[in-house]
């Protein structure tokens, strides 16, 4: 048992940190939410500059090569870019879209494509949800129907995560079954212009961009199914995994960032003559707010370490777990540091409701609470009945 | 970063579990998983097989009978106790006086005292509340007077639990007005045999007598039997705040309770549906057990943390396992009375005790649900209230 990182680990976190101190100060985001796509390209440049882009990829792909597909580094960058609020879309590109394609594409797939992610050329996106799925990974109503020398699909996709901005997009449609069947699922990857694909971008309550996508009889080739075009769950809900995970250690990172903006401002802010957190029931407040923020910081290392587990069930019971956690931590950390604040808490101008706003989004990412809390219920739990 | 315990620790482990499961006799055990009441014969019989093991005392130095385990292996070991279930070994003499004694203690009180503690050939309790010193215990008023070669102790100590069990007290009384109120007090050990000492019991709303009132009325303490300097005994007391690291959580104890709850619930019909199967009760479950594995890593990330602390110092962060593992035990309580249902309202105390001759009126279990639940409330109360704890939090990891 060990919770320390390596030398090389800690050389990350330093880098990233410095990074994120460098270039996101709250009105450098600002700025960046400018742009038409809603980020810094200079930033993402410099991503690939660090060796981000590749972090979960085998050496020959253009990545670094971690043993375990870089769970505990993936965790160290993304805690570091919830402290900023980051903009780029790396979870979309590179953990889901990313992951899908290093775990589930052929070698000439993973030839073509990871080492343009990795050197930040190339911008992906999951489409994957859609209007009626509500969170169950397996409702795919978008079809994919056998074409002459490939596949024809049609449907409509929504929340796609940084889709605004994906050069392709990774397309799932069933193939055979019913709407919410396990088998007859589909990878295919579609480039963002082709001719039958219409989408509309729009920004998200936090400041990040998705995006609704409109497939009209897409031809793609067969060439460009990812894996098993009949059975590509399984492999959907291992990137899932992992991008939960992901999720969690950004998540614990905007809450940390909030809670020492928050303990600042208890410090500083003064009335009645003394600071207000000389207050006991503010103290309180804040003590809540710490416990339940190392609540999620265990479960997001738990996260973490279950993320890669053989046995798929173990998996997703864990992360379904540390989701739970994750987000009833996210949930009343934000509001708390909110409330904490008084009214400059309610302002856009002042970075504390900013977390609170990418904390909301995270909720709904994937699955809400109630989801994976009724999963892991029905899954057993994780402490077995006594014989 | 690597969560599993490495092959030696997971060695160790289940040689723990092989100790527990052969070495706790089984009338123990029985009453252990009905949450049936020990009596002060089950507490020393099993103290005494942990210490001949050489395990009573796994935190005291090894001269002193402990082990160089370290805190890894140490709280591997409390788990699988409260997990097995076993009972602990009386925290009294092993967390509190016994520690305070090998820090602070004469050699004549170690060589005399330590062995005895840790084979419970003598049984302590703690004379710290008062009436009117409970939250803010600095106020305390209990005063030791120093007359020749002894000091003569006047006043009265409350809550004191399991003094009708006790042969000694380890006792804060005030030697000193002068100061501050903490820079008054001295720790002393009286012997709870000497005369104008009275114990008086308490009931508790779970019907149980573990509480006492403890009277002194020129109750003559030997001068030596003070530990350290005089007026220096809050220092020693403070001594053990947050000192406690390992196991205070008490997590085995309340994934013990998971475990029966579940195995329970399969057994409690709703129409035909067993309890177990209904989806209410699964999430509710599920739920606590989500904050039961987040508090266990996060006791393991103290834990880990306190090999890089200087021997002795408390870890702040401590106070967050006391806070969250005691709302914990409270809500698994909870949950066996939810599965207990209306049985959990017949009063039955001999079964309480396991000391019945008829069955019972429920099902057996159910006879121990109440009491338990109604008991647990303490838990956030004893050892600093949950709201002092906040108060330490706020102080000594927030710096508000």
């Amino acid at each position: 048992m060990d919770f320390d990182f390596n030398d090389e680990q800690r050389m990350l976190k330093d880098s990233v940190n410095q990074l994120i101190a460098d270039r996101y100060t709250f009105e450098q985001r600002k700025s960046y939410m400018k742009d038409a796509s809603g980020f810094s390209r200079d930033v993402w440049n410099q991503f690939a500059e660090m060796g981000l882009l590749g972090l979960p990829f085998d050496e020959k792909f253009g990545g670094v090569g971690y043993t375990d597909g870089g769970a505990v580094e993936t965790m160290i960058v993304m805690e570091a870019f919830g402290r900023g609020l980051t903009l780029e879309p790396y979870l979309a590109t590179v953990v889901l879209g990313g992951g899908l394609i290093h775990r589930g594409g052929n070698d000439a797939q993973r030839e073509a494509l990871l080492p343009k992610i990795a050197d930040g050329s190339l911008m992906l996106a999951f489409a994957h949800e859609e209007a009626q799925s509500r969170y169950n990974l397996a409702d795919v109503a978008t079809t994919a129907k056998r074409d002459a020398d490939g596949w024809l699909l049609t449907g409509e996709k929504n929340f796609v995560v940084h889709g605004n901005c994906a050069d392709k997009i990774i397309v799932s449609a069933r193939i055979a079954g019913d709407r919410a069947s396990r088998d007859g699922i589909g990878l295919f990857l579609v480039d963002a212009k082709a001719p039958g694909v219409a989408r509309k971008s729009y920004e998200t309550q936090d400041g990040q961009r998705a995006a609704q996508i409109r497939l009209s009889g897409v031809k793609v080739s067969s060439n460009d199914a990812i894996g098993d075009p009949d059975k590509a769950l399984p492999l959907i809900e291992k990137v899932t995994d992992t991008v939960l995970a992901a999720v969690a250690a950004e998540a614990v990172g905007a809450m940390s960032a909030a809670h020492e903006v928050t303990l600042d401002y208890l410090r500083t802010r003064k009335q009645f003559g003394v600071a207000i957190g000389s207050f006991q029931v503010l103290q309180h407040r804040a003590v809540d707010v710490l416990v339940s923020l190392e609540q999620a910081r265990s479960m997001a290392y738990y996260a973490t370490m279950m993320a890669n587990d053989p046995d798929p069930a173990e998996r997703s019971k864990a992360i379904s777990a540390a989701t739970v956690q994750i987000r009833r931590s996210g949930k009343f950390v934000g509001q708390q540091v909110v409330q904490l604040h008084g009214g400059i808490g309610m302002t856009l101008d002042y970075k504390i409701g900013h977390y609170f706003k990418r904390l909301t989004a995270m909720e709904s990412l994937l699955g809400d609470t109630d989801y994976h809390l009724a999963a892991l219920a029905r899954a057993g739990g994780l402490i077995e009945a006594s014989a | 970063m690597d969560l599993r315990f490495t092959a030696d620790e997971i060695q160790f482990r289940d040689e723990v579990r092989g100790f527990f499961r052969t070495a706790l006799p089984a009338s123990i055990r029985r009453k252990m998983e009905l949450g049936q009441r020990l009596s002060k014969d089950d507490i020393v019989t099993w103290q005494r097989i942990l210490n001949a093991k050489g395990w009573a005392v796994p935190s005291w130095p090894v001269e002193w009978g402990g082990t160089d385990w370290g805190p890894v292996k140490t709280y591997i070991f409390k788990e699988e106790m409260q997990q097995a279930p076993a009972p602990d070994p009386l925290s009294f003499n092993v967390s509190m006086v016994g520690p305070v004694l090998i820090a602070f203690g004469s050699e004549a009180q170690k060589k005399h005292f330590l062995p005895k503690l840790a084979n419970l050939d003598i049984w302590f309790c703690q004379g710290f509340s008062e009436p009117g010193a409970g939250s803010d215990l600095a106020s305390l008023r209990t005063a030791a007077k120093r007359e020749g070669d002894h000091y003569i102790v006047n006043g009265q100590k409350i809550w004191t639990s399991r003094a009708h069990n006790a042969d000694w007290m380890f006792c804060l009384v005030r030697t000193s007005s002068e100061g501050k109120p903490q820079q008054g007090i001295s720790y002393l050990l009286i012997d709870v045999k000497t005369p104008g000492l009275t114990i008086r019991p308490i009931h508790t709303i779970d019907g149980e007598h573990h509480f006492n009132e403890v009277f002194f009325d020129n109750v003559r303490v030997p001068a030596e039997n003070i530990v350290g300097e005089e007026n220096k005994g809050w220092t020693y007391a403070k001594y053990l705040l947050g000192h406690e690291r390992v196991g205070i959580a008490r997590i085995g104890a309340a994934k013990h309770r998971i475990q029966r709850a579940k195995a329970l619930a399969a057994d409690v019909m709703i129409g035909d549906t067993p309890l177990s199967e209904t989806t209410r009760f699964r999430e509710k479950v599920a739920s606590i057990e989500v904050e039961l594995k987040a508090l266990e890593i996060t006791q393991m990330r103290v834990v880990a943390n306190s090999v890089r602390l200087p021997k002795g110092a408390a870890d702040p962060t401590s106070s967050i396992l006391k806070l969250k593992g005691t709302e914990l035990q409270q809500a698994t309580t909870e949950i066996l009375m939810e599965v207990a249902g209306a049985n959990a309202m017949i009063r039955e105390p001999d079964h309480l005790w396991g000391t019945a001759t008829e069955p019972s009126i429920g099902p057996e279990w159910t006879t121990t649900t109440a009491a338990d639940y109604f008991y647990m409330r303490a838990a956030s109360i004893y050892g600093g209230s949950n709201e002092i704890q906040k108060n330490v939090i706020a102080k000594r990891i927030l710096e508000l």
